[in-house]
């Protein structure tokens, strides 16, 4: 098999506030059509390391590399130019503006002079709105996003992720406060990307929705990558769960030791 | 069409209509979108009312609105670029002394003997220059606009009362030039001011509303975190926004020059808090992320129409400044009806 692609690299991230370290030096990259599983507690850095992804975080230090180049003045509007969107935590939607609106935010689809192409923008929001399984007839893309449900507010910021066919897309805690069916259209759609042979970088808290999904995982401890392991060399999602408690709770001893080490050795990688 | 085929089988709601919603109904869009600016509209169609009622007789003459229609355009050109910051967020008090200065500039051109239109370049040069100052304080210094603002006001009046001592410029050399026609004369009985407010409004709507500068000056407002996530330079958008202020403050004061063939030291002074209250009036929240400018135009109307309405009706001018408060507080309480706050 010839090596896979590297589409972003994150070398020696570091990001601290005064003088709590949110990030101590993690390394993260993300090769072509490969799924990311970040793992780890609250405030193990999850989304500190993802804001840095995005560009919506300055690293105290640490490099980044897109596809093999070293970049300086990375930012969020770079990210966007390399092929990154991100679906963050709180959305980041502007509630009053409408769902096209939301959707093309910092991407508007101008003509001459700068002026919007209403007409295709309009056209864009209902095609991306169907193909994320967005059918209700209640809401059209002229809709205000402060009505919607937060299954819908989710979609909106779905939507606006795939637009441009980014190569990297960056789900930060996509199934929060979601309802079922609306956790498995988010499923539906991460299946989607993964088959068209895009990235993803996908972080959850329920490990059994990111096994499902993830060829990877990376599980982060207070600021620092402490498991990386491939989900080939993983039973099963009951023992990712005993590395993550082994993790939290070193005590209590090795999990189960053959495997244990197994891992460790994977870890360098 | 082959892409809605292709998503007919996902969800039982598709029975082979397309997807359509009220809101794609282009009138019941316009009425829904548009009813800050349509109540404002309401608001004076009832004033003007019972001013007629008051004062039949005034009211249906021209006269009274010829010199109503002088005047509206300077307060327009102020009012519209401000419906443009109070939706980034901000809020500009510094406008007045800006137009006293592109004024000043406009004047010192044409008084050192060059073509007006020298004058208008140099207005719109200082007026841009000056608000893209006082924007940058403001938002790379990461200071209250409403104070800096306030104190950039009295910093750039304190300036031109300074070097002018107080003195004004009389311009009676503009009366011939073919400038002062194109801006500042009679057509068709209407005075021409008002067609170069009613083109700024347009383009400023459209501006607003159908323009990537707009779209992000909405975002910026709404929810400046999330637009700086999205790669939109938070920043540069809201001085953008500032400049847009000093611009439409050149205009004002050029044209308020023009109309006075003097100007002043304290030109602009009067025009703050009608202005600002134009603004509100018209039905842009002061919460930021929306807003409306052809509500605000007809606003900065309703604001400088009660002075000549309350007087025309056959009022003591002792009733001017109760009725413009009031007029200020139904407005507003009307607006709140039909504002709601999404979170």
């Amino acid at each position: 098999m010839k090596l896979a692609e590297r589409l972003i690299e994150l070398r020696e991230i570091k990001k601290s506030y005064g003088n709590v370290y949110a990030l101590g030096g993690v390394n993260l990259w993300v090769d072509k059509g490969e799924v990311v599983g970040l793992l780890g507690d609250n405030g193990a850095g999850k989304s500190t390391l993802i804001k840095v992804l995005a560009g919506a975080v300055r690293p105290t230090s640490g490099e980044i590399f897109v596809r093999g180049k070293s970049v300086s003045g990375w930012n969020a509007a770079r990210s966007r130019e390399a092929g990154i969107e991100t679906v963050f935590q709180d959305r980041a939607l502007a509630v009053q503006q409408t769902i096209v609106r939301n959707i093309f935010m910092g991407n508007e689809i101008t003509n001459a002079f700068g002026f919007l192409d209403v007409k295709r923008e309009k056209e864009e929001a209902g095609r991306l709105m169907r193909e994320i399984g967005f059918t209700s007839k209640v809401f059209s893309p002229h809709s205000i996003v402060g009505q919607l449900s937060g299954g819908e507010r989710q979609g909106v910021a779905i939507a606006r992720a795939i637009y441009k066919q980014a190569d990297l897309i960056v789900l930060d805690e996509p199934t929060t406060a979601l309802s079922l069916t609306e956790t498995n259209k988010v499923f539906h759609f991460v299946r989607q990307v993964k088959a068209s042979g895009r990235s993803i970088v996908f972080i959850g808290h329920n490990i059994h929705h990111v096994y499902d999904i993830a060829d990877r995982f990376v599980v982060l401890d207070r600021g620092k990558v402490a498991v990386e392991i491939n989900r080939s060399d993983v039973k099963g999602a009951d023992e990712l769960i005993r590395y993550m408690e082994h993790i939290a709770h070193p005590e209590k001893g090795e999990p189960t030791p053959p495997r244990a080490k197994a891992s460790k050795r994977k870890k360098v990688a | 069409m082959k892409q809605s085929l292709k998503f007919k089988a996902v969800g039982p709601a598709q029975s082979g209509h397309d997807w359509k919603h009220p809101q794609d109904n282009a009138w019941r869009r316009f009425f829904f979108n548009n009813r800050a600016s349509l109540g404002s509209l309401g608001v004076f169609l009832a004033m003007l009312l019972v001013f007629t009622i008051a004062n039949p007789r005034v009211f249906t003459s021209w006269t009274l609105y010829g010199s109503v229609l002088t005047t509206l355009p300077v307060a327009i050109f102020l009012t519209v670029p401000l419906v443009f910051i109070v939706t980034v967020g901000e809020i500009d008090l510094s406008f007045p002394a800006v137009m006293g200065c592109a004024a000043w500039a406009f004047s010192l051109v044409v008084q050192a003997g060059y073509d007006p239109i020298f004058g208008v370049a140099a207005a719109l040069v200082t007026g841009a220059v000056l608000s893209a100052f006082v924007g940058a304080l403001v938002v790379y210094g990461n200071l209250s606009s409403l104070i800096a603002t306030l104190g950039m006001n009295f910093v750039l009046r304190g300036l031109i009362l300074i070097f002018t001592e107080g003195k004004s410029i009389s311009l009676v050399s503009l009366q011939d030039n073919w400038v002062f026609k194109l801006f500042s004369s009679d057509q068709l009985g209407v005075p021409v001011q008002i067609y170069w407010a009613i083109a700024f409004t347009i383009f400023s709507m459209f501006l607003y509303s159908r323009h990537r500068f707009g779209a992000q000056v909405h975002i910026v407002g709404d929810n400046p975190d999330s637009a700086a996530q999205m790669g939109i330079n938070v920043k540069l958008v809201r001085v953008k926004a500032f400049v847009f202020v000093g611009i439409g403050a050149a205009l004002a004061g050029v044209f308020s020059t023009m109309i006075n063939f003097t100007w002043w030291p304290t030109s602009g002074d009067g025009y703050l808090l009608p202005v600002l209250a134009s603004v509100f009036v018209g039905g842009t929240p002061t919460w930021g992320g929306i807003g409306t400018v052809l509500g605000g135009a007809i606003g900065a109307l309703t604001v400088s129409f009660i002075q000549t309405g309350i007087v025309g009706a056959g009022l003591s001018g002792f009733y001017v400044q109760f009725f413009n408060g009031l007029i200020i507080i139904l407005s507003l309480l009307g607006h709140r009806w039909n504002q709601i706050r999404y979170r």
